[in-house]
């Protein structure tokens, strides 16, 4: 598949797709696609992809305003602490509740106690267009924080949707090339921001640098464009 | 409405603790501007600036009207300000210099009508027709498209750039008629220019203000202690200073800051007129 298919919001998507003469009967759609009607359609302008057995479409667009999707992780920054919860800034059009509870281990009298400024990284666990977005420091099911949390020291700074969405893959060429050179610890969240953290700070604009550049680079450059910054260093 | 956001604590604890070893977050130098890009045209009077992510977009036009009965041999110079949720989503749209234009946008705009207008960079005695009955009026528009820091420094190139890129039409008076030349018939004739005022910003961070950064980017902005903005001319003449609150500054370092801003400014005035198509002087 060489053809590259571009939707704008509106269009009707075509997910019919013949797979060993059989018709695809499960059909999972991802971020910019919605069901509306008896139709599918594109919400967001992008690429539209699909998986190699057309169970899987989704539509690769790049913007700088996050709008909160289940399940996505974010970097949020406390914006203020009520009795049942905090509200957390995620960058989208209203700020997010984050649930006193939410956190690995908490309970009614030992929760953390987060100042206004903190930064946390975060799960999407209710996002719709009628309620305002809930997020949460751990996984509901097993009550492990995976990885989530207060995120202390370090630097976050931010970067379009679409480069963040690229980072989070594991073949990002861009951190994968920095990390072959020096250690740095990295959170990416789908809202558009990235918190990392090196030994020194000079490092840290470095790596931050380094990731801001490579949104219009391909992995040969980013490679290339990771030297050079190093040299410079 | 999204309020505007302070930076994190990590972010302004990280802008604070690199600068102590003189690292900025941007990677650049202390006294290093960002990258500066000015375009001219396609109209006359159109000027875009970008002044690393901050872009402003100023545009002047002309018109005639009766002059202000105090003044009656001088022109007008109008300047609106606009800036709104376009810049930075914080902001509030609908000002334009109006009830509700935000603090920061009636800074801007009163620091640039106080280099433009105080400075006497445009002659206005050049823009009357007829003394009492017609002078031209001026309009400089100025829309900032991208906040990131350091609007006043765009803002203030943008101004004068489209100023002395401005063609207005040309006019003969004879007796009591004033004919106005459509630019077609006669080549429009520029604006009286009498200098080039630009703006060089400071920010002075830390809990004394004793780290010193050339052209704030918008986190450096957002945790400054004080800001200092010096405007000078090609003859190295002060145009004007301005210093709005903040922390209480060094003698010593006002003094590092003038002897820096001399050499910014003169990099700046060749920039616009590398920009305007004019040779180095």
């Amino acid at each position: 598949m060489t053809d590259i298919k571009v939707v704008i919001p509106g269009d009707a998507v075509d997910t019919h797709m013949e797979v060993d003469g059989q018709e695809q009967q499960v059909l999972r759609l991802g971020p910019g696609l919605s069901h509306i009607g008896d139709t599918i359609n594109a919400v967001n302008a992008g690429v539209l992809h699909s998986s190699s057995d057309g169970s899987q479409y989704w539509v690769v667009s790049n913007k700088r305003r996050y709008v909160a999707a289940e399940g996505e992780p974010v970097v949020g920054v406390v914006v203020a602490r009520h009795a049942e919860g905090y509200r957390v800034d995620i960058g989208s059009a209203h700020d997010a509740l984050l649930p006193l509870l939410a956190f690995e281990g908490a309970t009614k009298r030992n929760k953390p106690n987060l100042a206004v400024g903190t930064t946390v990284y975060a799960r999407v666990s209710v996002a719709n267009s009628l309620m305002d977005p809930e997020i949460e420091c751990f996984n509901s099911n097993t009550g492990k924080a995976e990885g989530f949390g207060e995120l202390g020291e370090g630097f976050m700074f931010k970067c379009s949707l679409g480069l963040a969405r690229r980072l989070f893959s594991s073949k990002a060429p861009v951190l994968n090339a920095l990390g072959s050179k020096l250690p740095f610890e990295v959170a990416v969240g789908l809202n558009g921001r990235v918190w990392i953290n090196t030994e020194k700070p000079e490092t840290t604009v470095l790596v931050a640098n380094a990731i801001k550049n490579s949104e219009f680079l391909d992995a040969k450059q980013c490679r290339q464009m990771v030297n050079e910054l190093l040299d410079k260093h | 409405m999204v309020a505007e956001i302070p930076p994190s604590n990590i972010e302004a604890a990280f802008v604070l603790d690199a600068l102590q070893k003189n690292i900025r977050v941007d990677g650049r130098g202390i006294y290093d501007y960002r990258a500066l890009r000015i375009s001219c045209g396609p109209a006359p009077g159109m000027v875009e600036v970008q002044l690393g992510q901050t872009r402003v977009l100023a545009r002047v036009s002309c018109e005639v009207t009766r002059p202000a009965p105090e003044r009656p041999t001088e022109g007008i110079v109008l300047f609106s300000c606009e800036l709104g949720s376009m810049a930075a989503p914080g902001l509030e749209s609908g000002g334009g210099g109006g009830p509700r234009a935000s603090a920061q946008e009636v800074a801007v705009s009163r620091m640039i009508e106080r280099i433009i207008r105080q400075s006497r960079a445009i002659d206005t005695e050049a823009l009357c027709i007829m003394a009492g009955i017609k002078v031209w009026t001026m309009r400089i528009d100025l829309h900032f498209l991208d906040h990131s820091g350091n609007l006043v420094d765009a803002a203030a190139v943008a101004t004068i750039a489209a100023l002395r890129h401005f063609r207005r039409p040309d006019v003969t008076v004879d007796g009591e008629t004033a004919i106005i030349h459509d630019p077609r018939d006669r080549n429009p004739v520029p604006l009286s220019i009498h200098h080039t005022p630009v703006c060089v910003s400071f920010a002075f961070l830390g809990a004394a203000g004793d780290l010193v950064v050339l052209d704030p980017s918008l986190l450096e902005e957002q945790t400054q202690a004080a800001a200092f903005t010096i405007t000078l001319n090609a003859h190295r003449e002060i145009c004007a200073l301005n210093k709005a609150g903040g922390v209480p500054l060094d003698a010593s370092q006002i003094g590092r800051c003038m002897q820096v801003a001399v050499a910014k400014s003169d990099e700046l005035i060749d920039a616009i007129n590398a920009a305007l198509g004019l040779n180095k002087s």
